[in-house]
């Protein structure tokens, strides 16, 4: 496997990062070198073997189905780039 | 003053011969003195941290204070803390005063400790040196040529130079028992579960735990105490009583089993360090201690298995940082992912990116299989040799880090020879098992840490073995001379 120019741009673009086009090179150079350390994992035999998601095995705690959480939203707005009337700006998406 | 150990303080503080006030002074006035040569801190917290020990002073004078009451320490700076930037070192997150407390700083708070300040650290958690860190890299104290290790690197400095007489740090792949193994430090990551990740932000969940860092084993068993228990608001918390850390520490070793596993003396292990652990393991004999060579047959594909499923889990987190609720937005915007892409672009440094990327292609369509999976599978196989040698022995022993400290630049131009400082610690990640690092020797000057692995929730148990190792040596004494 040999990760090219066109395949850094789209990972990159699949995880909303804009690169320089002049990092595309380093960056395409150290994703083959990891994946190419990855690689050893195709000689392990795992065949019947399930998955372990969680070192514990634990499944998802249940809780009551009520309200826990109050209403922080000016206190949560205060960090943010851009509000306006309580809500969360960003640019136009519908014209 | 900055010598002592947290019972020393505590009883110093409890006694009236010094107040929480000048305690937090003293070491305020040392990272004056001394942060500027090693970095280890972001933000100094000084009023805060005065408010907190006026306060302190009071429950001591009342008499209604507990053993940790007074007692400044420092929080690595990936805990939220309310009202003060938590950075993560990351240019993101720059601007972002946390809104609430994690829960490991509300605890902390509830013991009456006073905060310092937030530490240096790689960015995101993502390193083994602390060179990722938006702020520069930390320093040595051993040797300011030479990097902490990481990714709790500015933790590890800051007590290691008695900056502070304890600090948290986070474990995803080795990041607080590596760094303690660099600086001479006591180092514990807990049992996966242990303490509550509620407020810690996150790298890949289902390793990231936090822990103590400390100047030895009994002011960590005491720190652990306030840090753990079950907390409703972390869906991993495991419901589980915390016994009291410190109250068999001191128990004999005789008859205690201990396991070295023979892919942990092998090709990549300094011969120094390793003559250093063997060393150090020739101590536990004499203790009453006896050794069985074990095997970890799948010591192998730790690191292959965790540079999948950490940057996986890390591309998930990580995208929460889209420009919009909080964190760094780029300028001018001409649409909604032009705004994700360049302010993602600019707000992440290029190993959280390569990381990033990794797990965005790992994940993507068509590569689940080949990738993710298949490293659930290896991490399970893992996980198994664990279980299989505690049948046999009740701790497991080798080194925490391949080499002592290497020099500041060393590895930055390659990933792969970063990730490989943390073969040793990464597997016990990718098990939830708890882990710890303790000073054992020097070479060259430089500090060489043993590791220990215990099985799951023998926190108590390695941290007695721990104690009983320093009641016998004076590794974990030994203090850097320009920070004596």
């Amino acid at each position: 496997m040999s990760l090219d120019k066109t395949d850094v741009e789209k990972i990159a673009h699949l995880a909303r990062l804009a690169i320089d086009e002049g990092d595309i090179p380093d960056y395409a150079r150290d994703l083959n070198n990891i994946f190419g350390l990855v690689e050893q994992l195709s000689e392990a035999d795992t065949s019947d073997i399930t998955p372990m998601a969680h070192p514990l095995d634990a499944n998802q705690r249940l809780r009551a189905d009520v309200v826990t959480e109050v209403d922080q939203r000016e206190t949560f707005q205060a960090i943010a780039p851009k509000t306006e009337a309580g809500v969360y700006l960003v640019p136009q998406v519908i014209e | 003053m900055h010598n002592k150990t947290l019972s020393e303080l505590s009883a110093s503080l409890h006694n009236g011969d010094i107040s929480s006030v000048e305690l937090t002074q003293h070491y305020l006035d040392r990272i004056n003195t001394h942060n500027a040569e090693l970095n280890a801190f972001i933000t100094v917290t000084e009023d805060k941290a005065l408010e907190q020990a006026k306060a302190a002073d009071q429950l001591l004078q009342q008499k209604t204070a507990g053993a940790l009451t007074g007692i400044p320490l420092a929080h690595k700076d990936i805990f939220c803390t309310e009202g003060v930037r938590t950075s993560c070192a990351s240019k993101m997150l720059d601007n972002f005063i946390a809104p609430y407390n994690a829960t490991v700083v509300e605890k902390i708070n509830t013991a009456g400790m006073v905060t310092l300040g937030k530490t240096n650290m790689d960015e995101f958690a993502m390193g083994s040196s602390n060179e990722t860190s938006f702020y520069g890299p930390v320093k040595n104290p051993w040797d300011t040529n030479r990097v902490p290790g990481g990714s709790s690197g500015g933790s590890a400095a800051a007590v290691a130079a008695k900056l502070a007489p304890i600090a948290t740090g986070t474990d995803t792949g080795g990041s607080i028992r590596q760094p303690a193994s660099l600086c001479n430090l006591t180092g514990l990551k807990p049992t996966y579960g242990r303490i509550s990740r509620y407020g810690m932000i996150a790298f890949a969940s289902s390793l990231d735990q936090a822990g103590p860092m400390a100047n030895n084993a009994e002011d960590a068993a005491m720190l652990l105490n306030a840090m753990a228990g079950f907390d409703q608001r972390d869906s991993t918390s495991v419901e589980r009583d915390v016994p009291d850390y410190t109250a068999n520490i001191n128990d004999s070793l005789e008859g205690l089993k201990i396991g070295l596993p023979k892919e942990f003396f092998g090709e990549g292990l300094d011969s120094d360090v390793e003559a250093t652990v063997e060393a150090a393991i020739k101590t536990y004999e004499s203790l009453g201690a006896t050794i069985k060579e074990i095997t970890l047959p799948n010591t192998g594909l730790a690191v292959p298995t965790y540079y999948v499923v950490a940057p996986a889990e890390c591309s998930s987190n990580l995208s929460r940082m889209d420009g919009v609720r909080f964190g760094h937005r780029c300028d001018d915007p001409k649409d909604l992912t032009d705004l994700y892409e360049r302010s993602r672009g600019e707000g992440f440094g290029v190993e959280v990116k390569r990381r990033i990327m990794t797990g965005a292609y790992a994940l993507s369509a068509g590569y689940y299989d080949a990738y993710y999976l298949k490293a659930q599978q290896c991490r399970r196989l893992i996980s198994n040799d664990f279980q299989q040698a505690f049948n046999d022995v009740d701790v497991i022993m080798g080194p925490t880090a391949p080499t002592t400290a290497f020099n500041l630049g060393d590895k930055t131009d390659d990933p792969v020879a970063m990730y490989l400082a943390d073969i040793y610690t990464i597997s016990t990640n990718l098990a939830g098992l708890p882990g710890m690092s303790i000073p054992a020797g020097f070479v060259k000057g430089l500090p060489v840490g043993l590791q220990l692995i215990g099985n799951y929730f023998d926190e108590a148990r390695l941290l007695n073995i721990a104690n009983r190792y320093q009641q016998n040596t004076d590794w974990h004494k030994q203090t850097p001379d320009a920070f004596k």
